[in-house]
C-alpha cells in the first residue's frame, strides 16, 4: 500500500523512459510491479495470466512513455488504469474461449475496476489516513497499538480508520468500466 | 466486496523475483534500450532489486533483529538494519571509483570492517527508512552511473583496500554478497525460500569465483595452508588442470589452473575433478559451508581438490 511517487519522480520518470534508459524501467518495474500483479491477479485469479499481463503492461509502458499525461494525474494511477483495462480485456477473450459463464466474467469485470478504484483512493487519500490503514489491515494492528505507533489517541486512531474505510467506501459504487487492449 | 478487503494485503508477498528479469527482457524486445545497463552490472541491478523487495515488507522491530554474519575467517553479529548499512559501506567503495559521493563522507577509512563499523554507528543515530533509502539510492545511481558511462568502465579499477578488481568483477562480486547477505536476512527473518538469482547471474557469480581461485590457491600455498605443491610452469603455457565442474542452471565447467595464476588450465591436462551442485558451491564460496563438509564429487588428486575446495572458502570476507 506504498503512496504514489510525487509528480515530479513521475515526470523525471517518463523523460528517462522516453530517453530509452533501461535502468529507469528497472526501478518502474521495481516500483510498480506489485501493483500491476496483484491487480491482474485479482481480475484473472491466475498466476500465468497475472505475470502475462504484467509483462503486456510494462511493454507497453516502455514503448510509449509519452502516452502517460501528468497532468491527468500520478503515474501510479494512470498503471492502475491500464492494467485494469488489460486485465479486462483479456478476461473477455478468455470468455470467448468458453472460460467462465457471461455473468461470472461481469462480475470479474466489475471487481477489477473497483480494485483499481480503491488503489487509486488509497493512494491519493491523505497520509495520515493512508498510514492508519496500514498499520490496521496490513500490519494487523489493534486500536491502541495503531495510536501508538502513530503518536496520536485510541481515539484519533479509530477517527482515521473510519474515515478512510468511508473514503474507501466509494470505490465499490457501480461503474461500467470499458475493456480495451493496449 | 467491502471496503477492507481492497486493500491490497496480498501486494508484492507472492510476486515471483525472476518475474522481474522475464519482463524486463521483454521490453527490450519491444525496444531496444538507447541507455542499456552493461551487462555485467545486471545481477547486481537484480539482486539489489530483490533485497529491496525483501526489505519492503517488514515492520519498525524486525529492523533490529540480531542477523548472524559467517564467512571463512569469523562471524559478526549485527542487526538487520545494520546489515543493509554494512552491503551500502563496501557498495561505497564502487560509487566512489565512479566519481559519485562516499556515503561514509569524505576521508572515510577504505577497508571492509573500518568502513562497516562506521557504518553501524551511523545506522543507530538515524531512522531505518533513511538508511534502507539511502542505501537503495546508491545501488540505483551505480546502476544509473554505469549505464550513462557505458560498458567501458569496466576496466575501471576499484579499490577494495585488500584487492584490486576491475569494475565489472566488483559488481558481479557486490551482487553475490548482496544476495549472500539477503540470504541471512531472510534466515533470520523466517523467510521461507528467498530463492537463488536468475540462473544467468548464478553463472556470472560462480565463473568470477573460479577465475579467482588460481590465485587464491597460490596464497594457500604462500601461508603455508596447502597440501598439494605447484610445479614450475612458464607463464601462459598449459599447466596441471582441476575440472570444476558446477552442476545446476547456472553451471558449467570451469578449468582451474593448479600450478600458477599464470599458467592456463586446460580439458587436456586434468588432474582432477570436482563435482559440486551450483548452490553448495555458492555457500563454499560464501564460507557457509566447510569445505571438508561438502557434497562433492571428487576424482584424481586428492590434495589438489582439498586445496581448491580451502581455496574457495578462502575467497569468503566479512
Amino acid at each position: 500500500m506504498a503512496a504514489s511517487a510525487p509528480p515530479r519522480w513521475d515526470r523525471k520518470m517518463q523523460q528517462r523512459l522516453a530517453r530509452g534508459e533501461e535502468a529507469a524501467l528497472g526501478e518502474l518495474y521495481d516500483r510498480y510491479a506489485s501493483l500491476v500483479h496483484s491487480l491482474a491477479h485479482r481480475v484473472m485469479d491466475d498466476e500465468e495470466a497475472a505475470a502475462q499481463i504484467t509483462r503486456e503492461v510494462f511493454g507497453y509502458i516502455w514503448e510509449n512513455p509519452d502516452a502517460y499525461d501528468p497532468k491527468q494525474g500520478s503515474l501510479r494511477s494512470w498503471i492502475a488504469g491500464l492494467t485494469q483495462r488489460q486485465s479486462v480485456h483479456r478476461l473477455r477473450q478468455s470468455e470467448n474461449r468458453g472460460a467462465g459463464s457471461p455473468e461470472q466474467v461481469e462480475d470479474r469485470v466489475r471487481e477489477a475496476s473497483t480494485a483499481a478504484r480503491a488503489d487509486y483512493i488509497v493512494t491519493s487519500m491523505p497520509e495520515p489516513l493512508r498510514q492508519a490503514l496500514d498499520l490496521a489491515y496490513r500490519r494487523r494492528m489493534d486500536y491502541r497499538e495503531a495510536a501508538a505507533d502513530l503518536g496520536v489517541t485510541e481515539d484519533e486512531a479509530r477517527r482515521r480508520l473510519r474515515l478512510g474505510l468511508q473514503l474507501l467506501s466509494t470505490a465499490v459504487q457501480d461503474s461500467s468500466p470499458q475493456g480495451r487492449s493496449l | 466486496m467491502g471496503a477492507v478487503g481492497l486493500l491490497h494485503q496480498d501486494e508484492s508477498l507472492d510476486l515471483d523475483p525472476l518475474l522481474r528479469a522475464r519482463v524486463l527482457e521483454g521490453c527490450l524486445g519491444r525496444r531496444p534500450a538507447r541507455i542499456p545497463v552493461p551487462e555485467w552490472a545486471a545481477p547486481y541491478d537484480a539482486e539489489t532489486a530483490r533485497l529491496d523487495a525483501l526489505l519492503a515488507d517488514l515492520g519498525e522491530p524486525e529492523w533490529d533483529m540480531p542477523v548472524k554474519l559467517i564467512w571463512a575467517g569469523g562471524t559478526r553479529e549485527l542487526t538487520l538494519c545494520g546489515v543493509l548499512a554494512h552491503l551500502g559501506s563496501v557498495d561505497g567503495v564502487v560509487a566512489t571509483a565512479l566519481g559519485l559521493d562516499d556515503p561514509l563522507g569524505p576521508g572515510a577509512p577504505r577497508t571492509r570492517l573500518e568502513r562497516t563499523e562506521l557504518a553501524g554507528e551511523r545506522c543507530r543515530r538515524h531512522t531505518h527508512a533513511f538508511v534502507r533509502n539511502k542505501w537503495r539510492t546508491q545501488t540505483r545511481d551505480i546502476v544509473r552511473t554505469l549505464s550513462f558511462a557505458g560498458s567501458a568502465t569496466g576496466g575501471l579499477p576499484v579499490d577494495f583496500a585488500d584487492a584490486v578488481v576491475p569494475m565489472r568483477d566488483a559488481l558481479i562480486d557486490r551482487a553475490f554478497e548482496c544476495w549472500i547477505h539477503a540470504e541471512d536476512i531472510a534466515q533470520a527473518l523466517d523467510y521461507p525460500e528467498y530463492g537463488p538469482p536468475a540462473a544467468p547471474h548464478l553463472n556470472r557469480m560462480i565463473d568470477l569465483a573460479a577465475r579467482m581461485l588460481p590465485t587464491a590457491l597460490a596464497a594457500l600455498r604462500q601461508a603455508g595452508l596447502a597440501e598439494s605443491t605447484a610445479k614450475l610452469v612458464r607463464a601462459g603455457t598449459p599447466g596441471r588442470t582441476l575440472d570444476l565442474h558446477v552442476e545446476g542452471s547456472g553451471g558449467g565447467h570451469w578449468y582451474i589452473s593448479l600450478d600458477s595464476p599464470g599458467a592456463i588450465g586446460t580439458p587436456e591436462a586434468v588432474v582432477a575433478e570436482i563435482a559440486v551442485d551450483q548452490l553448495d558451491f555458492c555457500q563454499l564460496a560464501a564460507g557457509h559451508i566447510a569445505p571438508g563438509r561438502i557434497a562433492a564429487g571428487r576424482d584424481g588428486d586428492s590434495a589438489a581438490i582439498r586445496d581448491v575446495l580451502h581455496a574457495t572458502a578462502s575467497l569468503s570476507r566479512l
